[in-house]
């Protein structure tokens, strides 16, 4: 079975001789957030009150919350791309021990995509519908790697592999509308780790798929975590699929980390309300009501 | 409009029977629906799964006339609606003996009628005078916990949680037989998702029968007592919910129990997933 650790790993080692140490320290932060505060430039109130976490190199940190508890724009904050009415008020968000205030447009451009990447939830938006899906990928690789068309063509193809689309070469020559939204999303995830970004962000990247899609995204986003060390901000409104995939877990509801920790303790060992409601919800009406534990070994 | 229902108590509140449903003519044909037989006893809380096209939404669509079969039959409370032109849909409807909630109640709410309006026009519709219309409509309100103040206003003016408790009295304030309910809590955020589920489950001592439609088994499982999966336009297994979870026969039961994020991890592993899946593509 060829697996996107494969394909990934083989990219990487073109950067230096094979079995040499990895040079990437993994016990440095890739991705480090403290305190950051955003705030409405409108009106001036402050919709992030204070979001910290650190992601170090084949982690998952996981941030459920509600439509408005402020994860989104914690990440579009960490991405640098926060819409127009809001700024980073307050705290730091490092990137790979850069403090992206100190950013220029120009480092913004180079480190996106080559060290930051993210996927959302409608994924036909982030696609011109217009270019064949070949193309608009091998865009990022002609652009950030500057590679040529031929071998551009045949990286797409080991991505489209590696995301596990079945008939790749099929895929390469089609348009966004003829696909499903489970391989629209494949491919916005192909195109996000064409550049071999450390860094991934899934904000909601599963919610408007079948549940049976849901699952296999979030294999494929397990894989490119264990397999090629990739670091994961997930984003989701439901605390299981979080839980499924990450390491640390924070909760937010209206702009406030309400609870954070370790994912296993914050299941266990729930300290907030909110919290607690996520997980009753689970536990009267979702499959958990049968599950017993026996079962589920 | 008399009707005698000598065993009103026990037959069954809907019966559809070897129903078909077809799109489009000739080469264009499909089939979004076939021989799909489902019984709902007076109630009785279904949970219709289904993924995008499975043709759950069609299904609910001709249980509430806005499809037409193409064969089978379809039997609402006793009268074979399969047949019904739309003078007598109207008539069934002004009865209230089927009601539906749909996913987005800012669409099935009139924007410019005031919540109060909105409640009692069913009730105006089957000759309840007004003010009786208006007593039972607060007296209905605490049981979706929604206080009277709440009458005066516009939809526009309310929460989405709300919105969708209004939606929720509005179908049973009539006191129907049958509820479907397409995706009801699937817009809604966690807090107001639970309250709604409480509300749903509080009133089905009501004895008013509710059909759960919802691509998400683990969403409607712990309030469903019979689960029926549609894929691809067949119903491919029906049991009690407890059955379906925790034994699911089917290959595709199997992948959707095994697919659903539970607090626990997957309930089955990754290579079960893609066995089953080798399996509902061969």
């Amino acid at each position: 079975m060829t697996t996107v650790s494969e394909k990934l790993l083989t990219r990487s080692e073109e950067h230096g001789p094979p079995g040499s140490p990895d040079p990437r320290d993994r016990t440095l932060p890739l991705l480090s957030l403290r305190d950051v505060r955003i705030g409405d430039t409108g009106d001036g109130r402050e919709i992030v009150h204070g979001v910290s976490f650190d992601l170090t190199p084949g982690k998952a940190v996981g941030i459920v919350g509600e439509s408005g508890s402020g994860k989104t724009l914690t990440c579009r904050a960490a991405l640098g791309i926060l819409p127009a009415r809001f700024e980073v008020t307050g705290g730091t968000v490092e990137i790979d021990g850069t403090d992206i205030a100190s950013l220029t447009p120009a480092r913004w451009t180079a480190l996106r995509g080559s060290t930051i990447g993210a996927v959302f939830q409608d994924p036909a938006s982030y696609l011109n519908p217009s270019l064949r899906i070949g193309r608009q990928i091998a865009e990022v690789l002609r652009v950030k790697k500057g590679l040529g068309r031929r071998e551009a063509r045949g990286r797409v193809l080991d991505l489209l592999r590696a995301v596990h689309l079945r008939e790749p070469e099929l895929v390469h020559d089609q348009y966004p509308f003829e696909l499903s939204g489970g391989m629209l999303q494949r491919v916005l995830i192909a195109a996000a780790i064409a550049a071999d970004p450390r860094i991934l962000i899934a904000d909601e990247a599963t919610t408007a798929l079948d549940v049976t899609v849901q699952a296999e995204i979030l294999d494929l986003l397990a894989d490119l975590r264990e397999q090629a060390g990739l670091a994961l901000v997930v984003v989701s409104h439901d605390l299981a699929v979080v839980a499924q995939l990450c390491d640390e877990v924070l909760v937010m509801r209206q702009g406030e980390v309400v609870e954070q920790g370790p994912a296993r303790r914050v299941l266990d060992d729930p300290r907030h309300d909110y919290t607690r409601l996520l997980i009753r919800e689970h536990e009267q009406y979702g499959l958990e009501k049968f599950l017993t534990p026996e079962e589920e070994a | 409009m008399t009707r005698t229902r000598p065993d009103a108590g026990t037959r069954p509140v809907l019966e559809v029977n070897g129903l078909e449903v077809h799109y489009g003519a000739r080469r264009r044909r499909r089939r979004a629906l076939y021989g799909v037989s489902l019984s709902v006893a007076p109630g009785e809380t279904v949970g219709l799964i289904g993924e995008t096209g499975s043709g759950k939404s069609t299904l609910a669509r001709t249980v509430l006339g806005l499809v037409r079969p193409t064969a089978g039959s379809v039997v609402v409370d006793g009268e074979d609606v399969g047949a019904y032109g739309p003078r007598q849909w109207r008539d069934l409807r002004r009865r209230g003996v089927v009601q539906y909630v749909f996913q987005d109640p800012l669409r099935s709410l009139d924007p410019d009628l005031t919540v109060g309006a909105s409640l009692t026009e069913p009730l105006l519709v089957r000759g309840v005078a007004r003010d009786e219309a208006l007593a039972r409509v607060r007296a209905f309100l605490p049981r979706v916990r929604l206080p009277e103040e709440l009458l005066g206003r516009l939809p526009g003016e309310l929460s989405g949680g709300q919105r969708q408790r209004i939606a929720v009295a509005r179908a049973l304030v009539t006191e129907p037989r049958l509820v479907i309910l397409d995706e009801p809590v699937s817009a809604l955020d966690s807090a107001n998702r639970v309250q709604v589920l409480e509300i749903l489950k509080e009133l089905r001592d009501t004895g008013v029968a509710l059909v759960f439609i919802s691509h998400d088994l683990g969403s409607v499982a712990g309030i469903a007592d019979r689960v029926a999966v549609l894929y691809r336009g067949e119903l491919v297994e029906t049991g009690a919910a407890r059955d379906v979870v925790s034994r699911p026969e089917h290959p595709y039961t199997r992948l959707l129990v095994g697919s659903a994020p539970t607090l626990r991890g997957a309930s089955a592993g990754r290579a079960e997933r893609e066995a089953l899946r080798a399996l509902l593509h061969a």
